[in-house]
């Protein structure tokens, strides 16, 4: 009963021509194209944080049907808020992922409230159901995991039994790594100590260097950190024949004698399964966390420097990790005042909420909040 | 344990001032020159990050760290020779006009830079004048750049200049008495257009020693507001340039402190001890800049004093 005139004829060659431009085949038709938005709070390329972030957001870009914005050096101030905007109505993105901490509140919650048909994933705030927009959620990833590896490797390397660890503010983020990296050397030789330096702020290069440089004098013969780029730190260290851990992407290349490994983040994991269910239709994934287990965290290949020994006792502690069955902070656990933090019997795994609010640093760290 | 703990400390302090003080000493001979001129020019912090990444490029690109050290010179003295430009037509201020060099210089640094916060430029050497001692620690306090000894004997040169040369008494009477100097036969505008160039020039190669030696890297947070320090450093130092240099390697010293202490154990307080340098700042403008005397030794045309 079709009537081949002239309007339906040119609907059917459109329709058709249509189809056969655009890049996704039929199978995957019920997937929608998708634009996702990244925001950085610094250079892409910074070899720590934020450079961790962008090699995940290349690798998202290779997922079909994934059309890719990014912008960096967006401060913490309503400019992201502006960013944001820009990429919703300039660049029809359905997803961002606002990538620094401080943008969570309330650059983030402003601005999700305004567009509530767009996906907001932001990377280390807490979400909580019913204080915040349902088309908000928070991922983050148990790196501490990879800083007791670090330690352990740390632990069998040092002669001097003392470590160096450079940090940026005593937020619970920096101290459980402190922690962890302390805990995983002393459970290779306890009398191993850590000496913290504070620098104050997320990138500070001169503190950074000064700071390295004073540990190195005290005798610390390895070192690691949790700033937002360890480019200056790992390469100091590397002039002075002191070994390093990396942390949050791996600076193996900054220090070919001197890197023993390192904590990295594997952003792909947690972007991959939000951009999913995005184009799935899926409700929004409003709280995520992972660890090595979950693939959130990975951890540098071993340098030339780190012995067989080192290397086998770290990989049976990451299998166990792998496993899902290994406590890091088990009870009984003392401060570095000496007092009980952690009960004997109780043992926090870690999705445990106690360790994202720790306030205080174990027994063997030396320093002070 | 107390005694070397003590000597660490000291030698942190040491290390510290002639470390983190030369790119103080620079922007603040640099600073000193422009001043003694009768101009302000507050852009330094930019032209530092300029500098920096200048540096930091070109000794990357070319394979030579002291054509980077040339190169941010130059790009020093470009910046300097607009601000005193620009500061010469009728009625700019050079405060305002600084400010506006400080966001202009660092938002292009930022911009041309993003390509070189990645690779590794080849660095500058440094002298190890530590060679006598066994002890690591002594030997890296002494490993002391090339620039910090250019940078001396400029200040040396510098106090000659200003009181033993023509150029020198010029430049003095132009900052002084712009009316005498008229009188004179010199044009107090080109004298002060060369003066902020050259400051600029210096304020350049304190840059570059930020990113070609210490810490030796390329990144936006690298200055952090030494540029700015260096101009209550020149104020601090009565507009003498062998006192810059004192004050520099004070300056540099508390920069260290902070650090310094945490590493023998001290973990207090270390937010105060960070800012050492910003209070010693602001004490010394407090001291300085009480309002019922003009400040010895400040040249007579500066904005601060008209």
């Amino acid at each position: 009963m079709s009537h081949i005139n002239r309007r339906n004829f040119i609907k059917a060659a459109g329709l058709l021509g249509a189809a056969a431009a655009l890049p996704f085949n039929p199978l995957r038709a019920a997937q929608k194209e998708i634009t996702v938005g990244f925001l950085y709070v610094g250079a892409r390329d910074d070899f720590g944080y934020n450079q961790s972030h962008a090699e995940a957001a290349a690798l998202v870009k290779k997922m079909p049907g994934v059309t890719v914005v990014e912008q960096e050096n967006v401060p913490e101030t309503v400019a992201v808020q502006r960013a944001m905007e820009a990429m919703i109505r300039q660049d029809g993105a359905s997803l961002i992922f606002p990538t620094s901490f401080g943008y969570f509140d309330p650059h983030v919650l402003k601005v999700a409230q305004r567009f509530s048909d767009t996906r907001f994933a932001h990377c280390g705030g807490l979400w909580e159901k019913g204080k915040h927009p349902m088309n908000v959620g928070s991922f983050f990833g148990y790196i501490d995991e990879g800083q007791y590896l670090n330690g352990v490797v740390a632990g069998h390397m040092s002669k001097s039994a003392k470590l160096g660890f450079v940090a940026a503010k005593p937020i619970p983020q920096v101290l459980r790594n402190i922690n962890a990296f302390t805990l995983g050397a002393r459970s290779v030789n306890p009398d191993i100590t850590t000496s913290v330096i504070f620098t104050g702020d997320w990138s500070m290069p001169v503190k950074e260097a000064e700071a390295t440089n004073s540990l190195i004098d005290s005798g610390c013969d390895v070192i690691t950190c949790h700033v937002d780029g360890p480019k200056v730190l790992v390469e100091t260290a590397e002039k002075r024949g002191v070994m390093t851990c990396g942390y949050h992407a791996s600076q193996a290349a900054l220090a070919p004698e001197g890197y023993l490994t390192g904590a990295e983040w594997n952003w792909v994991t947690p972007y991959q399964e939000h951009v999913k269910a995005a184009m799935n239709g899926e409700p929004m994934i409003n709280f995520l966390r992972g660890g090595l287990k979950e693939g959130f965290v990975k951890t540098s290949p071993y340098g030339p420097a780190v012995s067989a020994e080192a290397k086998k006792n770290a990989d049976a502690v990451k299998a166990k990790m792998l496993s899902g069955d290994y406590v890091i902070f088990g009870g009984p656990l003392k401060n570095n005042r000496g007092e009980v933090v952690i009960a004997d019997g109780t043992d926090y795994k870690q999705t445990a909420v106690e360790l994202e609010r720790m306030d205080y640093l174990v027994e063997g760290v030396r320093g002070q909040l | 344990m107390a005694e070397t703990d003590l000597s660490i400390f000291l030698l942190a302090l040491l290390a510290g001032a002639i470390r983190v003080g030369t790119p103080f000493l620079f922007v603040s001979l640099g600073e000193c020159l422009t001043e003694k001129g009768g101009r302000i020019n507050l852009g330094l912090e930019g032209i530092l990050v300029t500098g920096a990444m200048t540096g930091y490029a070109v000794s990357y690109l070319s394979g030579s760290p002291w054509l980077g050290v040339f190169a941010a010179g130059l790009s020093g003295l470009a910046l300097g020779l607009v601000h005193g430009v620009i500061c010469s037509l009728p009625r700019v201020n050079d405060i305002a006009f600084g400010i506006a060099l400080i966001l202009f210089g660092t938002g292009l640094a930022f911009f041309l830079g993003k390509d070189f916060i990645q690779p590794s430029a080849p660095m500058l050497p440094s002298i190890p004048l530590g060679f006598w001692s066994d002890d690591t620690r002594v030997r890296s306090a002494l490993n002391v750049n090339v620039l910090f000894f250019i940078g001396v004997a400029l200040a040396f040169v510098l106090h000659w200049g200003l009181r033993g040369t023509r150029w020198g008494l010029v430049l003095r009477l132009v900052g002084d008495h712009e009316d005498s100097a008229q009188a004179l036969g010199y044009r107090a505008a080109g004298v002060r257009i060369l003066a902020t160039g050259v400051g600029g020039f210096l304020a350049g190669v304190g840059g570059a020693y930020l990113s070609l030696y210490y810490p030796g890297s390329w990144n936006e947070g690298l200055s952090s507001g030494q540029g700015l320090m260096a101009v209550a450093l020149v104020i601090f130092a009565r507009w003498q340039p062998i006192n810059c240099l004192w004050a520099a390697l004070l300056f540099g010293a508390a920069g260290a402190v902070g650090p310094a202490l945490q590493a023998i154990g001290i973990g207090w307080g270390y937010y105060l001890f960070n800012a050492i340098p910003y209070v010693l700042t602001l004490a010394v403008m407090v001291i300085t800049c009480r309002p019922d005397r003009t400040l010895s030794g400040a040249p007579g045309e500066l904005s601060l004093n008209r």
